[in-house]
């Protein structure tokens, strides 16, 4: 992966910058000796390393404001950081850039019940909103893996999403407003406790843009009541085909469940040897689905989809009539992930979006381009949403192995993209990806994208080589050939 | 108004925005025109007429997806929705009666781009949690795609989100990828009579924070509003009606409303209306049918429900109104006396005293010469007026789209 060549005359004044950074940002804030600055030489795409010029804390939003107003004078680059658990390689270091960490943004500013929203600091972590106000009865919906760990901001950046995504959304659904810092150092606010735009949706622009477009310093959450009940179905499946086909009738019976999985035959294997919850072996698709709700409403959902599977070829069915046994049926799921990584040294883990319709000829494809490249392959699917994670199993320790993983992962996405899908649903395109986009975007689409760049930061020093294949240059406004008079198009229909 | 361009395709459509970069004309955006009393007046050089883009593209019921042009009526996607039970779950409003309009007239072009919600906005999300995708030609004549037809999807910038809602002022739409939902099977109201404001907030609070019930919907109507209803269960108590709607499958609804029974215990005046009934009443409070009589300035605002009868209670000393809440006093109609400047010093001037960027006020109905003379949109803090400004030109360079519609000459920069 080709980074933007570093800029030697920024790296030269390392010492400089150091020293000023560290006016703004006293004592510890600032970081710049080689063993602190290891801590933060990558993210959660591990493959990828890159030792920052320095790493900058800031503790409060004026110093955020007054480190990107420097940045921005002195034309220095800028990573923002949360809890480094990108798995697109978001937050990777440039050589001749600073990390800014916003670690020290890690707290709840105000849980406020009566208008059902939370204010966090971006570093506060994802669990921490639902621990905090579970005693009252509210949970906060995205539910992303690595929830336990991820930061509030950063889900920010990545328009984070989960498992509950059909029914809940994603974190863009889930958040009514933010302070943001500009890379010129001014500070905005969009949303607030209301419910619609003002204007123009920033709100809804700033989420899933990757940390290109601003610093996030505070974010009000939405929290929603803790549903009373919750119970899944597990159903077996003698082809994937039926349980895809299970999924379709389910939503055109009106019925929208918490969350949907599917997993294939390689993948119950490894979950079941790994977790032993009991998994049926001799199937070749699990549908796990889950409600959620009044008792009554869940009750009437289970008998109902229980019909439902029967009649779309269901060969087993279990459902879970307590807490413990809900748990049990996804402690395969969750376990997946590292279950794969018990029977395969390593494993690329890809996560295109599909029409779920296009389920079976996906796998289809997976499997063909599993034998081509020959390596294996394991699939879990948000199927409620169409969110595939194929697994690539390799062995970094082999030579070539890599390389060949990573050409059956983007040879995934492809075909994702060509099913009618794209690149990315929940982690981002950040290095990972950058190059894939022309598959899905055309020029004039990314065009479009990168001028959107320009309106927040027209020297492109925040967070860049991510995202976008092509730099591009921010002109105000554009250049049009333009011929007076002339119209160049008559075919159109005017009156 | 001088030339109409009627393209027919999204060829023609850059073809129609290359020549008025030619020209250097302006545009305005139309599908029908029903929504043109929404914003400022546009004083363009030329129409361009998307009315001629029509139809459903593709539409997979048990994919939840509908991809459709932008001068589609709305009337023939709602009818294509029935027919599979499924719907947009925002429920969009029409406010055609309130300009004086047939009522169930405009395409999904103008729903989009001007994304009002209704009264499931509470529970359901607005019109831009279900914009998945959207084509559109910007004001370079360039032709460009963002997003998608998947719900889970971080691929680049999430464009649809900002060209939801901009008023046709940063591209034409060419296509638009909808997100749907099933139509609920059973519905039901619970209606409390006799509750002040501030009571009948108090209530509505109490059953989100308190409850599990789902509440799909939630409003007040003060006794004067409730008077205008046309739903004769409502306006011959001669009271004041909180309104609660619970939706979904039989079960659910019966228990829901059981349960709101028992939260609400010691209000003894209460009411439960049917299916029928409710689709009735609250398409009536989406609509904000109440004020379709008369010609008088309504304003809508959005506001932290918490809020919203202290703002009511200020403002009530400085102006003689009718209004009423939705979302459970997330949104406040207000109906103003008739004057020049619509109310607008009084009713910004209670909100902004209460709030601080926590809310706004939206004019949705004036003459002409009013919404020229002041802001339908709240005015935005200097910092974002100029990102919005910035934003504009990458799009629309000349400034060709829809001039002025959303706010006038900048103040700021």
């Amino acid at each position: 992966m080709l980074m933007p060549a570093a800029d030697k005359a920024i790296i030269a004044r390392r010492k400089e910058f150091v020293a000023e950074l560290r006016k703004i940002v006293p004592g510890e804030g600032v970081i710049d000796d080689d063993a602190s600055l290891a801590a933060y030489e990558c993210d959660g795409l591990m493959a990828y390393r890159q030792r920052p010029l320095a790493v900058v804390l800031p503790e409060t939003v004026e110093q955020v404001s007054q480190v990107l107003g420097y940045c921005h004078r002195e034309g220095v680059k800028v990573v923002p950081r949360g809890s480094g658990t990108s798995l697109s390689g978001g937050a990777l270091p440039l050589e001749d850039g600073i990390v800014m960490a916003m670690g020290k943004f890690n707290k709840i500013l105000e849980v406020d019940y009566a208008n059902r929203c939370v204010v966090v600091q971006p570093c506060v972590t994802n669990a921490a909103v639902t621990e905090r106000v579970t005693t009252e009865g509210f949970y906060y919906a995205p539910d992303p893996s690595s929830q336990i760990i991820c930061s509030i901001g950063g889900n920010v950046a990545e328009n984070a999403g989960g498992v509950h995504c059909l029914k809940y959304g994603t974190t863009s659904n889930n958040i009514l407003g933010l302070q943001m810092v500009l890379m010129d150092g001014s500070v905005v606010r969009m949303g607030g406790k209301h419910l619609d735009a003002q204007s123009l949706d920033m709100l809804g622009l700033v989420c899933g843009s990757e940390g290109l477009l601003g610093v996030v310093t505070e974010i009000t959450v939405r929290v929603l009541r803790t549903p009373e009940t919750q119970r899944a179905l597990l159903l077996g499946f003698s082809d994937v085909e039926s349980a895809g086909g299970c999924v379709a009738k389910v939503i055109a019976e009106g019925v929208v469940p918490a969350a949907m999985e599917i997993m294939d035959r390689t993948a119950i294997h490894a979950a079941e040897a790994f977790v032993k919850v009991g998994y049926p072996l001799d199937v070749e698709a699990l549908l796990l689905i889950e409600f959620d709700g009044s008792p009554v409403e869940v009750d009437h959902l289970i008998a109902m989809v229980n019909e439902i599977a029967k009649d779309a070829g269901a060969v087993s069915s279990q459902q879970s009539n307590s807490e413990e046994e809900r748990k049990n049926f996804w402690a395969g799921r969750k376990a997946a992930f590292p279950a794969i990584g018990k029977i395969s040294p390593d494993y690329y883990c890809m996560d295109g979006t599909i029409p779920r319709n296009k389920l079976p000829q996906a796998l289809r494809e997976i499997s063909a381009l599993s034998d081509k490249f020959g390596l294996e392959v394991a699939n879990v699917f948000h199927a409620g949403d169409g969110n595939l994670h194929p697994m690539v199993l390799y062995n970094a320790d082999k030579d070539g192995d890599l390389e060949k993983a990573e050409q059956f992962g983007a040879a995934i996405l492809t075909l994702c993209v060509e099913l009618g899908g794209v690149l990315t649903g929940e982690h981002g395109v950040g290095v990972e990806k950058r190059d894939l986009m022309e598959v899905q975007f055309t020029a004039a689409d990314l065009d479009q994208q990168q001028r959107v760049k320009c309106v927040f930061d027209d020297q492109g020093l925040l967070n860049p080589g991510k995202v976008f294949p092509k730099l591009r240059r921010c002109a105000e406004g554009g250049k049009m050939h333009v011929h007076h008079g002339e119209l160049r198009f008559p075919e159109i229909e005017r009156y | 108004m001088g030339e109409v361009f009627r393209p027919k395709n999204s060829d023609e459509v850059c073809s129609a925005v290359k020549d008025a970069l030619s020209m250097k004309a302006s545009l305005e955006l139309l599908g029908q025109g029903t929504r043109r009393s929404l914003g400022r007046p546009v004083q363009a050089d030329a129409s361009l007429d998307l009315s001629a883009l029509t139809g459903v593209q593709m539409y997979e019921p048990e994919e939840l997806v509908i991809v459709v042009s932008p001068g589609t009526p709305m009337r023939e996607i709602s009818q294509v929705l029935a027919e599979h039970n499924q719907q947009l779950a925002f429920e969009p409003p029409d406010y055609g009666p309130l300009w004086g309009l047939a009522p169930e007239e405009g395409t999904v072009g103008g729903m989009v781009m001007t994304a009002r919600n209704g009264s499931r906005r509470l529970s359901a999300g607005g019109v831009r949690d279900y914009v998945l995708g959207v084509k559109g030609v910007n004001g370079f004549g360039e032709s460009f795609v963002s997003g998608g037809r998947v719900v889970k999807n971080v691929t680049g910038f999430d464009l649809p989100k900002v060209l939801t809602g901009s008023f046709g002022t940063l591209c034409a739409a060419t296509e638009i990828t909808l997100k749907l939902l099933p139509l609920p099977p059973e519905a039901a109201t619970l209606v409390v009579s006799g509750l002040q404001d501030e009571q009948a907030i108090a209530a509505m609070t109490r059953v989100l924070t308190e409850t599990s019930i789902p509440v799909s919907s939630a409003a007040h109507l003060p006794a004067e509003t409730a008077r205008l209803s046309r739903a004769e269960s409502i306006s011959a108590r001669e009271n004041s009606a909180t309104l609660m709607r619970v939706e979904g499958f039989g079960p659910s609804v019966e228990s829901g409303i059981e349960g709101l029974k028992k939260a609400l215990e010691s209000k003894a005046d209460m009411l439960v209306l049917d299916k029928a009934e409710t689709q009735k009443l609250w398409k009536e409070v989406t609509n904000a049918s109440f004020f379709d009589q008369t010609d008088k300035p309504l304003w809508r605002l959005s506001v932290p429900p918490s809020e919203a009868a202290a703002i009511m209670a200020k403002l009530g000393k400085v102006l003689a109104t009718q209004y009423f809440y939705d979302w459970a006093g997330g949104a406040i109609w207000i109906e103003a006396p008739m004057s020049e400047d619509a109310g607008e010093p009084a009713i910004r001037g209670a909100l902004n005293s209460m709030v601080v960027g926590d809310g706004h006020a939206t004019l949705i109905r004036a003459s002409e010469a009013t919404r020229a003379l002041i802001a339908p949109f709240h005015p935005l803090s200097p910092v974002l007026a100029t990102v919005e400004d910035r934003l504009r030109k990458q799009f629309d360079p000349q400034g060709m789209f829809n001039p002025g519609r959303m706010y006038g000459v900048r103040n700021a920069n």
